[in-house]
């Protein structure tokens, strides 16, 4: 049986911006990513001293779904079943180098623990489920731009299969100070209708 | 030994990111895993890794760990007795 889908909230990280439906929820004005990241966790009022063990990658998509989830209704049990289906560019470089640094000298050899546990993207979801109880089916794939049709196939699919009934999409890319988060919450019931068009138009929107 | 103490805090908050903690904060008998700085399991592998390049120690027990990494005050009474930096 078909089941029509909908985005129940959507959340943009760019630019020391951060949006919440298309309305700015913060604005910094930092000049470089880790004290943006560090002032939002702050200005967010959020309390949990982990964020600041994560790498880059991990805080921007911790970030993300903290104002989605934050902003939305679901209980903790039904928080259980999110499922989380994440795409990114860059994967992990960004740590991947700062590991590479620390092995690259065999007479200086510290490979860091708290570095290479990073050296995945899909720690992302780690984090994100780690810090919601959630328990559901989840997906990081790497892909050079973001690819609407391929998440809204997976949602569909979990949502179909009663994998799942709501699912957290997007896109989490931190690179060399660059960073862009897009994340929208997909459900059968929800604010907005869904559509790729819809998704391109607020994947690109300011 | 006060000076390798402060120097521990230091390094403890800088290298596992203890964003919260100030070196007033840690008491030199404090407990370091569990109900005091809450460190986990990862940053007992990065105090491993501290050790070695800092002081030049390899700590192979994972028993010994457990005890060397109790408290400051042990910490540091175990590094000048097996320092080789």
């Amino acid at each position: 049986m078909s089941k029509k889908l909908h985005i129940q909230n959507y959340c943009k990280i760019i630019d020391g911006k951060i949006t919440l439906n298309g309305k700015v929820i913060y604005e910094d004005d930092s000049n470089d990513s880790k004290s943006f990241l560090k002032n939002t966790y702050k200005n967010l009022k959020i309390e949990y001293p982990k964020f600041f063990k994560m790498d880059n990658l991990c805080k921007l998509a911790f970030l993300a779904s903290e104002v989605l989830l934050e902003h939305s209704s679901i209980d903790s049990k039904a928080k259980e079943d999110i499922a989380i289906v994440l795409s990114n560019k860059s994967s992990s470089l960004d740590t991947d180098r700062k590991h590479q640094e620390t092995i690259n000298d065999k007479g200086n050899y510290y490979p860091s623990p708290a570095n290479f546990v990073y050296t995945l993207p899909n720690i992302a979801i780690g984090e994100i489920s780690i810090r919601h109880q959630i328990k559901g089916e989840n997906a990081f794939f790497v892909s050079n731009t973001f690819n609407e049709k391929l998440l809204e196939q997976y949602a569909i699919s979990l949502i179909q299969n009663e994998k799942s009934n709501q699912i957290l999409c997007g896109w989490v890319d931190f690179d060399d100070e660059k960073y862009h988060a897009f994340m929208y919450l997909v459900a059968e019931e929800g604010e907005y209708k869904y559509s790729q068009e819809f998704i391109n138009k607020i994947y690109n929107e300011n | 030994m006060e000076a390798l103490k402060q120097e521990l805090k230091e390094n403890i908050i800088e290298q596992l990111n203890l964003e919260d903690f100030n070196v007033e904060d840690i008491a030199d008998g404090d407990t370091l895993f569990g109900d005091g700085l809450g460190l986990d399991s990862i940053d007992a592998l990065e105090l491993i890794v501290m050790l070695d390049k800092d002081y030049g120690i390899k700590l192979t027990d994972p028993k010994e760990g457990k005890t060397v990494f109790s408290s400051i005050e042990v910490l540091a009474t175990y590094i000048t007795e097996h320092r080789k930096k």
